[in-house]
């Protein structure tokens, strides 16, 4: 473990000024890149962080085995990796495994092993099998389960990469560069209620969903209540889970669009609601009625994605920064323009959206009757 | 003739670049280019002195804060907190601004030449010939001049097209001092509950064609187009809004 205070405090000032930093980059096109450019981003808004955690997740990653859910996972002991790999399988067939490949670098001290399988489900003789509901079952039953276990990332043709350390760092250790992806998202973590751990730094991911967060969940534990009902268990001990989880269930188990998700993760205030006219003004107030605890309160910038889509919110009233940039297919998101100017000086466009305005890019090609991008406002520079 | 010096920014650590500033303004430098910025914060912090600075690229959070005097144009757009409490000086944006605009500014301007975001001017206070002043040439976010205690506070929505409203929400929420002028109408509901309309006086009309004088020489843009348009007034209602509000 690290000593925090040196790291969080080396110049001994009365008040560190930090905040977490987001970064997400998504080809709408499709076409895969390398993380370079994501590295060097988020490498630029290395003082808002402190070196107590740091993370990538790469869609796109793993074409050849992309029928396989990959699991990431990292272990803190040989007994739990043991434990976990009998329990894996009976679960699933394991196609491939192997150790995550990492370098010796100097500045990530103790690591924890990380492991990938790529595995398809042993299908139980039940008749209504769901594919998904089997691997998040199988993720809680590791997390809670088995001492020293933690599923980094459970989705197909992705993986998050994370651990405690500037995410240049991690980026490093992990050896990134070599990886190519068409969607990848960032984090610089600045820990402020929960301690800094591998399993606590982000991104969150269940199945394909991720998710990187700057801020404080505050409604964290009325979410997290409703949450367990629908047999979600938090145990990242930290507040951005509850994200994940959220989206997956409006998402994916309640068939949502993006769309209407941001209206009940993020709902206009009850005086903005009055102003809609009568089929919005009734939505929204159905919205909030059916899914009033998983309104997000307190500050948070996210940027969720999964295999096709990335979305960029932030809370009402935008507590928390959020950029975006396009240029060509590109969509950048940002907790800084300065990060995204580093990497692609001539933007076609750079704007700030509206507080609990969603982001979205999506791939043109697997959903070509979709818009690219639909963020409203100013364009400039 | 001041001595123009010009700084390759690539990559350097805002700690270093403030060292340099202020060893430069220090002995006289009349005019400083800043090249290659991206991201480094509190460039020109605390800095005193009337030096000019002009930064290509885009400058980091907290861009001038506490400074005393000096003139930074910046061509490119400013992130959160530019001109944080500052003291005296410009600041003047060729693009747009980010979050908390100008936040506690005392004294000095800043021009910022398309949009801001959320909570432009908030608690900006003046006293006698001390009046922060924001200009912004276009639009703002919701809760611009939130709990403003003094200055003067100017929104022109010249980056709105044709018919197209300012959206700005909760303006002058908490607000209990100083003024906000705003190009164009807002509705009631976009007010915050401290502040009310008046009609501009021949002061209010010299001061604005002043200050719009000087957005349109450095913008390069038409004062006349932006002064035959109706100007909105707010003032605070209240000098003291929670003066009564802890006590039984």
């Amino acid at each position: 473990m690290k000593e925090l205070k040196r790291i969080q405090n080396p110049y001994n000032e009365a008040k560190v000024i930090d905040a977490c930093s987001v970064f997400g980059m998504m080809d709408q096109s499709g076409k895969c890149f390398s993380g370079e450019g994501v590295i060097r981003a988020i490498a630029n808004m290395h003082d808002r962080g402190n070196g107590l955690g740091g993370g990538f997740a790469i869609y796109g990653l793993y074409p050849d085995l992309a029928d396989y859910f990959a699991f990431h996972i990292m272990y803190l002991s040989v007994q739990a990796k043991k434990q976990t790999e009998d329990y894996l399988n009976k679960k699933f067939a394991i196609i491939q495994c192997e150790e995550v490949p990492t370098q010796p670098t100097t500045t990530i001290n103790d690591p924890p092993l990380v492991w990938r399988y790529f595995t398809s489900c042993n299908k139980p003789p039940v008749k209504e099998f769901i594919e998904e509901e089997y691997v998040i079952s199988c993720v809680m039953e590791i997390n809670t389960g088995i001492d020293g276990a933690f599923v980094f990332s459970s989705g197909k043709d992705m993986a998050v990469f994370k651990g405690v350390g500037y995410p240049e760092e991690i980026a490093e250790f992990f050896n990134l560069k070599q990886y190519m992806g068409y969607l990848w998202t960032a984090h610089g973590r600045f820990p402020t209620n929960t301690p800094g751990w591998w399993g606590g730094a982000h991104p969150f991911c269940l199945l394909d969903w991720t998710v990187v967060h700057n801020g404080e969940l505050s409604s964290y534990g009325i979410n997290r209540r409703y949450l367990e009902q629908f047999g979600y268990k938090c145990t990242m001990q930290t507040d951005t889970e509850v994200v994940a989880y959220a989206i997956d269930l409006l998402i994916r188990k309640h068939k949502l669009p993006i769309e209407i998700a941001a209206k009940i993760l993020a709902p206009p205030l009850w005086s903005e609601i009055e102003r809609h006219p009568k089929r919005e003004r009734e939505l929204l107030k159905a919205l909030r009625q059916v899914y009033g605890s998983l309104l997000l309160n307190g500050p948070f910038t996210v940027i969720i994605a999964h295999h096709g889509e990335m979305i960029g919110l932030t809370d009402r009233i935008r507590l928390r920064p959020l950029t975006v940039g396009t240029k060509n297919d590109v969509l950048y998101l940002s907790s800084e323009e300065s990060a995204i100017r580093l990497i692609c000086p001539n933007l076609d466009s750079a704007w700030i959206p509206m507080g609990g305005e969603p982001i979205i890019g999506r791939l043109t090609e697997r959903q070509p009757s979709s818009p690219t991008a639909e963020g409203v406002g100013s364009s400039a520079n | 003739m001041d001595k123009i010096v010009k700084i390759n920014a690539e990559g350097v650590k805002y700690r270093q670049l403030n060292i340099k500033l202020r060893e430069l303004t220090a002995n006289g430098t009349g005019k400083i280019e800043l090249h290659n910025i991206c991201g480094q914060r509190y460039i020109g912090t605390d800095l005193e002195g009337a030096v000019e600075i002009e930064i290509f690229g885009t400058p980091g959070n907290d861009l001038g804060a506490f400074m005393d005097k000096p003139r930074i144009t910046v061509h490119g757009n400013a992130q959160d907190g530019c001109g944080n409490t500052m003291n005296s000086g410009e600041i003047i944006i060729h693009g747009h601004a980010g979050d908390i605009t100008g936040l506690a500014a005392r004294g000095g301007r800043i021009f910022v030449r398309d949009d801001v975001g959320y909570r432009a001017g908030i608690h900006m206070k003046g006293y006698n010939d001390k009046k922060p002043t924001i200009v912004i040439g276009g639009t703002a976010q919701d809760f611009v001049g939130e709990y403003m205690a003094g200055g003067i506070m100017v929104l022109l929505g010249l980056t709105l097209s044709k018919g197209e409203r300012h959206k700005a929400c909760f303006i002058g929420t908490g607000m209990h001092g100083g003024v906000i002028y705003i190009r164009g109408d807002v509705d009631d509901y976009q007010l915050g509950k401290e502040v009310d309309r008046a009609e501009l006086n021949n002061e209010d009309n010299e001061l604005l064609e002043s200050l719009v004088g000087e957005y349109v020489e450095y913008f390069n843009m038409n004062p006349k187009e932006i002064m035959s348009t109706r100007f909105t007034k707010l003032f605070p209602r209240w000098l003291r809004p929670y003066g009564r509000l802890y006590a039984y």
